[in-house]
């Protein structure tokens, strides 16, 4: 017997709660799969760590005490450009990708050993092959001329690069769109009834959805939704505050740890971290402190005037490493959850959402199961 | 440059009255005016290119919001010329695309 719809509900074979980077990267790579994706979003009142960030596509430190995360972080930079240009393809957007490399400029000479033995661990458990380099200042001012005396050197890696995240995410969802993707945005999700065929989901405003497969994408939001369907997302906001500066012609050509230009011009300064709950506001202190920085690091924005600010809220997991599992108590229901949206949205598009796609149980995942917190 | 402004002065509390250079045009303006107007007063439009299309744009909201009137003063770029009173003798260029940090800020006239 078929059961009774209720009016307004509509069907699609998967819906993806949640669409920032994350969610729609796998919406893409779900559509690519053949999968009929509704998008169900909160709209502009979300907290959108999307919006926030500071567009780094990174790969120096990243896994540095999980080599698995450091694989899939090499693998993700590796599928970047063309996933860039797949989406240029469909959507005329430039997202601004360049990956010629990256530092990370230290201005202790104490920082810059800690992050050469770190990264000199990493090259040891990748056996030989993590591509770095220690520079010290003369060495750095052969990259960037502009820096600051008082810098002792940089961790140099030529796999980093950035990306211009609103770009990424306008470009993610035209594409989405014109593929006859469904993003419904009319509020925010409460409720996820597992049901003997899939799941109905209900939104605050809105008709319901339901749908086979049920993808959890809400970053913050994903610590109420993953109970609903046997899963765990014990996640907690870390704030970051970012300065945007003027648009100056171009000086800065890599990216760094702390700032970057745009493609437009605009100076990028991050990055600070703060434990302070839901708060995405700015402090002046830490804005105070963020300016300081990228002036030691770099004299010349010393009179480059600010024309904006933000805080945003990060989506941490106790260990940092995102959450990648599928439900067992539900099976159809996934969990994807991470803090680099940006970085990993290439293999989010690619092996990650082959993955969901396939519904098969892919045992190098088990490490980014969320078990690990309650060992 | 053309002087084709149909801006007209009404009554309004008078200042003093100064000289401004604009693109090296001396122009009489009033100690309260501010460098955007005394740019759209002597008919500098466009008055900026923007730095990525290197489009034509000139003064708009007026009110230190659009960022459109940005002007180089006395040799420091970038200037949102609608924040910026005008003094005696200010020099006024036409902000062409990015600032260039490079360059040093001459120093202002104070």
């Amino acid at each position: 017997m078929m059961e009774t719809v209720p009016p307004g509900a509509r069907i699609a074979d998967v819906c993806l709660i949640g669409g920032g980077l994350v969610g729609m990267a796998i919406a893409l790579g779900l559509q690519r799969n053949g999968f009929h994706v509704a998008v169900l979003d909160e709209g502009d009142v979300a907290l959108r760590a999307s919006r926030g960030n500071f567009g780094l596509v990174w790969v120096q430190g990243k896994g540095d005490t999980l080599p698995e995360y450091a694989d899939i972080t090499r693998l993700s930079a590796r599928l970047w450009p063309t996933f860039a240009a797949s989406l240029q393809n469909s959507t005329g957007v430039d997202v601004q990708l360049q990956q010629r490399g990256g530092l990370y400029l230290c201005l202790t000479e104490q920082e810059l050993d800690a992050r050469t033995r770190m990264l000199g661990k990493m090259r040891e458990a990748a056996g030989g092959d993590y591509p770095y380099e220690t520079l010290d200042l003369k060495q750095v001012r052969e990259k960037i001329p502009e820096v600051g005396d008082t810098v002792a050197g940089a961790t140099w890696c030529p796999e980093d690069g950035h990306v211009n995240p609103l770009l990424l995410l306008r470009a993610m969802t035209e594409c989405f769109k014109a593929q006859g993707g469904i993003i419904d945005n009319t509020g925010r999700v409460e409720t996820i009834d597992p049901r003997p065929e899939g799941f109905r989901i209900r939104a605050r405003a809105g008709g319901d959805w339901d749908c086979a497969r049920v993808v959890l994408c809400a970053g913050l939001g994903n610590r109420e939704l993953a109970p609903q369907v046997g899963l765990s997302a014990p996640l907690s906001p870390n704030r970051g505050q970012v300065l945007v500066g003027e648009r100056v012609r171009p000086f800065l050509d890599y990216p760094t740890g702390h700032v970057r230009q745009t493609g437009e011009g605009t100076v990028q300064i991050g990055d600070s971290k703060e434990d302070v709950g839901f708060d995405s506001g700015t402090t002046t202190e830490v804005m105070a402190k963020i300016a300081h920085r990228a002036i030691r690091l770099f004299p010349l924005l010393r009179d480059v005037k600010l024309v904006r600010a933000w805080g945003a809220l990060r989506v941490m997991t106790p260990d940092g490493y995102p959450i990648y599992q599928a439900s067992t108590t539900y099976p159809g229901a996934y969990l994807v959850t991470c803090h680099s949206g940006v970085t990993l949205a290439a293999f989010h598009e690619g092996p990650l959402a082959d993955w969901i796609a396939s519904d098969r149980h892919d045992p190098s995942l088990e490490v980014f199961h969320a078990e690990r917190f309650t060992l | 440059m053309p002087n084709v402004s149909h801006f007209e002065r009404l009554p309004m509390r008078a200042g003093e009255s100064v000289t401004v250079f604009v693109e090296g045009q001396a122009i009489k303006a009033d100690s309260y005016d501010t460098a955007a107007a005394v740019v759209l007063m002597a008919g500098l439009v466009p008055s900026r290119t923007t730095p990525t299309s290197g489009s034509p744009r000139a003064s708009y909201c007026l009110m230190g919001v659009c960022f459109e009137c940005l002007l180089d003063i006395d040799g420091v770029a970038n200037q949102q010329g609608c924040m910026v009173k005008v003094r005696d003798g200010m020099q006024i260029r036409r902000q062409v695309g990015a600032r260039d940090i490079h360059e040093p800020p001459q120093e202002a006239a104070t």
